[in-house]
């Protein structure tokens, strides 16, 4: 019980500590588990990030799952999940109160008009990167252009086209032959 | 109660099908504007921004903040419970073959089109909101110089040449800026 509340704990702190996306979380990941807790080596934690990336979901929430699974079982993988979400549970859930009764007047509302504009150049700059890595050849750039088509202007539910990219990808073998995948 | 295992199973679909990360999840949170009447597509964008402003992975904050707006506190715990479901069952289901798995090239051959993907997945999501917050759409039969909002596509322009210059500042800074402009220039 103490081992998996250590755990509930360690990746409390790296929630609370990690700003943004998955990427974002890398360094505390290595501070927590691998200099203070001696849970796993360098190498092995970017072993376990690598594999939080490649399974479906939030990688935050991947790379807890897999640690806390790892020492603990499936108490472990439980209790180290929860750990990641908490801060966001409590501080979400608070702010959500406060702004829903603030959202009626008319300042906070210009505030979020502007802040929506910072929102759609923030969301430029992380989808050119994306891009840039993702965007290799004619294939990859029509999957890009077909799958921003569906979404926007035939309302397409994305679960399919993530299925049928997946395929689309392994019978390909596009990935193979490229170093920097 | 039935609304809960709604949200529940919308959200144990982003997380089973949320491929990359940060901004995974938001083309499937989209795909609910249209479905439920839990929160506007203009609500979807001011999440994000509190997401990017506070701690906790992106992906989580956004979901915990969609599941308020559905159903309150309870909506938040189920949305965020959905949300991390998949990869607990995926994690402990296939952890012994995922060590061998993260370098296959099954692996690489499929995220080969899934970065692209889910690159496409998150331009088609914004798509509305950008459209609604750099134009005055209705205008669009009257006058094609009076949809530009100028002022919102002057600060989108400057906003994006700053967030490339200065990649270390943290997003908060361009998110208070972004405020600021907008009670100034009544946007």
């Amino acid at each position: 019980m103490k081992e998996v509340l250590e755990l509930y704990w360690a990746f409390f702190q790296i929630g609370i500590m990690t700003f943004g996306g998955g990427y974002a979380m890398l360094p505390m990941l290595q501070r927590v588990v691998v200099d203070e807790k001696k849970w796993a080596t360098e190498e092995e934690i970017l072993d376990y990030y690598a594999i939080g990336q490649v399974t479906p979901g939030v990688i935050a929430v991947n790379t807890a799952t897999f640690i806390g699974y790892r020492r603990k079982g499936i108490a472990g993988a439980v209790f180290a999940t929860a750990g990641i979400v908490s801060p966001s549970l409590l501080i979400i859930m608070a702010l959500a109160g406060i702004i829903n009764q603030f959202s009626q007047l008319t300042i906070v509302q210009h505030a979020f008009n502007g802040i929506r504009v910072v929102v759609c150049a923030l969301v430029a700059k992380a989808v050119i990167g994306m891009i840039k890595k993702g965007v290799k050849d004619k294939l990859t750039f029509v999957i890009l252009v077909s799958a921003f088509v569906s979404i926007a202007f035939f309302k397409i539910s994305p679960i399919p086209l993530v299925v049928i990219c997946c395929f689309l990808g392994i019978f390909s073998k596009g990935g193979e032959d490229k170093k920097s995948c | 109660m039935l609304k809960y295992m709604i949200v529940f199973l919308e959200f144990f679909k982003a997380g089973l099908f949320a491929v990359g990360g940060g901004l995974a999840t938001l083309p499937f949170l989209k795909a609910m504007v249209g479905k439920y009447p839990w929160f506007t597509a203009a609500e979807l964008t001011n999440m994000i921004a509190i997401s990017e402003s506070t701690p906790g992975p992106m992906g989580v904050n956004m979901a915990t903040f969609a599941g308020f707006k559905a159903g309150g506190v309870l909506g938040a715990i189920i949305a965020t419970a959905g949300l991390v479901c998949p990869s607990i069952l995926i994690i402990i289901g296939v952890s012994k073959i995922l060590e061998k798995f993260k370098n296959s090239k099954l692996v690489k051959n499929a995220f080969y089109a899934l970065r692209p993907a889910s690159a496409g997945l998150i331009i088609g999501a914004m798509f509305d909101v950008f459209l609604m917050s750099l134009f005055h759409i209705e205008y669009i039969k009257v006058n094609f110089l009076k949809t530009l909002n100028i002022p919102a596509i002057v600060i989108f322009v400057v906003g994006f040449l700053c967030i490339k210059k200065f990649d270390k500042v943290h997003p908060i800074v361009f998110i208070l800026a972004g405020a600021i402009f907008g009670v100034v220039f009544q946007l």
